[in-house]
């Protein structure tokens, strides 16, 4: 019985892409909330909590919306690129992004408000800039967290169903990720679809608990060692 | 040289009341004292002067540099005003070791002095051997002189030390002492010094400003505020002086005495400003100057013992007329019998009693 893992790899360099995004995107917009006061802030946090909350359908409907062909952003995209985001491993990682940023930014800006001000105080009135003072110690000192976050943002990425089933729309060979082939797989007539199915479930449990676990070790060891 | 003058008003938060600094003040070279009760300001200038918190209205300068300037819409950041902050709770960077923490500081130098200065600076705080330590490895004191090492790397031109003495035994305050007094006669630049221990701002200071919810109430050397708190206010911020209320029986401006009545006792006082007999006015002494004795005399006064606290380095007596004597060891074992018998009296020189404030008609 031969497994197709394809899904299995697209999963996991979609979400390794995602999460790339989402660090970047979500650290600064964890220390825009953290630490600025703008119009539009509170609109700004509902804004990152959304994901969270809506159902992941109605998530990949509104990148439907925004970013598919008939879009004017998708559209642009397509005479840039010559190809669409919408339908290919493009839009999915988009749709792994959004799902996984909220808890990003929620964490690392829980984080960051945690840095004691006296360490940011003392690095200010030490001469630093505010880009140094970021980088060499409000960063550092909220690493762990942050990294705890970041591997359950892995974890959450790769497990996206529902957006990633608007937007790419169940390609096998292209946009088909390891949640939509367990689905696939286990509803399917195929002979020995149940073993694919139980085969690949198994596999990304191990997965996921792996990161789970990494990620508990990580939100420990800061208890410990400050 | 550091002054300013500045205004600073906080609304009443859900868990604060509203809190209003107006305050002016001038230090030049050596050690400076903010003292006064928790939350009266103390740290809020030190903040203002760093540049942490804007205050309303007013201006401050440095040296000829303006770091604030209300009017003139003048705000320089932190990083920009040259002040060694040393804070409370040291606040050195838990995931850098001290030489680390050190080179944070010394950034803004030149490239090749960067490492000399790293150098001398752990060399002189005796902190060479702990240089590749994390602060959770170094002890109290080793932490207080990295985190003083640290604020001065950079040359400031201002040093602003928060509570240094706070939480350290007796033997390391001994020891921040001593570093406070080289660093006064090395550097020749103000040090502010928070404190709210009255024997901080004789141990360290040349001046002393007392706080008092958000002004400044009194000002002066810590011998001319001892010798004249000015105020029943100050006497009472300054802790050990006893209050009394007092009748002027007589005055005679020729022997520079008065006569006064004070606990019901007819005694003799030292010349009092601006008083006529029959006037009220507020006196004060302190303990370690009143003379316990066993026999009535001149300018003694009865009283009931009712409480004796060992102390460190001496004996203090409560009595209940409200008078406090502070006695030697020595000299309480020597009295204690006799006392205990015949009855207390208290001698108050004529020199220890001090007029706050003027008459009351």
């Amino acid at each position: 019985m031969a497994i197709d893992w394809f899904p299995l790899w697209l999963s996991l360099e979609v979400a390794a892409i995602a999460t790339a995004i989402s660090l970047i995107l979500g650290i600064w917009l964890a220390w825009l909330l953290a630490n600025k006061h703008f119009r539009g802030k509170d609109l700004l946090d509902a804004l990152t909590t959304l994901p969270l909350a809506l159902p992941p359908t109605v998530l990949g409907y509104y990148l439907l919306v925004v970013i598919g062909r008939a879009s004017w952003i998708g559209q642009a995209w397509e005479k840039l690129t010559g190809s669409s985001l919408a339908f290919t491993w493009r839009g999915v990682v988009i749709a792994s992004t959004l799902h996984a940023i909220p808890l990003l930014v929620k964490s690392s800006r829980a984080a960051l408000e945690n840095v004691d001000r006296a360490y940011e105080k003392a690095a200010r009135s030490l001469g630093a800039s505010e880009w140094r003072l970021f980088w060499r110690v409000s960063i550092p000192l909220a690493r762990r967290p942050i990294a705890a976050a970041t591997a359950l943002a892995f974890a959450r990425s790769m497990g996206d169903f529902g957006a990633t089933l608007m937007i790419g729309a169940d390609i096998p060979g292209r946009t088909q990720t390891v949640a939509i082939a367990i689905y696939d797989a286990y509803y399917s007539d195929r002979p020995g679809h149940t073993f694919v199915a139980r085969t690949l479930v198994i596999v990304i449990s191990i997965v996921t608990a792996a990161i789970v676990y990494l990620a508990n070790r990580l939100e420990q060891r800061r208890h410990s060692v400050t | 040289m550091i002054r300013g003058n500045v205004v600073k008003r906080f609304q009443p938060g859900p868990e604060s009341a509203a809190f209003h600094l107006d305050i002016e003040f001038e230090a030049g070279a050596g050690v400076t004292a903010l003292y006064g009760p928790s939350g009266s300001g103390k740290t809020l200038t030190l903040d203002c002067v760093a540049g942490f918190v804007a205050p309303d209205s007013g201006r401050i300068m440095l040296d000829n540099r303006i770091l604030f300037d209300a009017e003139s819409g003048v705000n320089l950041r932190p990083r920009r005003r040259s002040c060694g902050y040393v804070f409370q709770n040291y606040a050195l960077f838990p995931h850098m070791t001290l030489r680390e923490n050190l080179a944070f500081a010394a950034h803004g130098l030149p490239r090749l002095e960067r490492h000399r200065r790293i150098a001398e600076q752990l060399e002189r705080f005796k902190l060479t051997s702990m240089a590749g330590r994390y602060p959770h490895e170094l002890s109290g004191g080793q932490k207080q002189r990295g985190s003083i090492a640290r604020a001065l790397m950079a040359n400031p031109r201002v040093v602003l030390l928060d509570e240094p003495g706070r939480g350290l035994d007796e033997a390391l305050r001994m020891d921040l002492y001593t570093l406070i007094h080289e660093l006064r006669d090395g550097l020749k630049i103000p040090v502010l010094l928070v404190t709210h221990d009255p024997a901080e701002c004789f141990a360290l200071a040349e001046r002393v400003l007392i706080y008092d919810a958000g002004r400044i109430v009194h000002r002066g050397s810590p011998a001319e505020l001892v010798r004249n708190p000015g105020t029943a206010e100050v006497a009472h911020l300054l802790g050990g002086f006893t209050v009394y209320d007092a009748e002027v029986i007589a005055l005679d401006p020729a022997k520079q005495t008065s006569r006064l009545r004070l606990l019901g006792e007819e005694i003799c006082g030292p010349h009092l400003r601006g008083c006529f007999k029959g006037d009220r006015v507020t006196v004060c002494t302190r303990p370690e100057e009143l003379i316990i004795r066993t026999q009535p005399g001149e300018n003694r006064i009865r009283g009931d013992l009712r409480q004796v606290i060992e102390r460190l380095q001496s004996v203090r007596a409560c009595f209940a007329n409200g008078l406090i004597v502070d006695v030697t060891r020595e000299t309480w074992r020597s009295l204690e019998d006799a006392g205990r018998q015949s009855g207390w009296w208290i001698e108050i020189p004529e020199r220890s009693l001090r007029q706050i404030g003027g008459a009351r008609t």
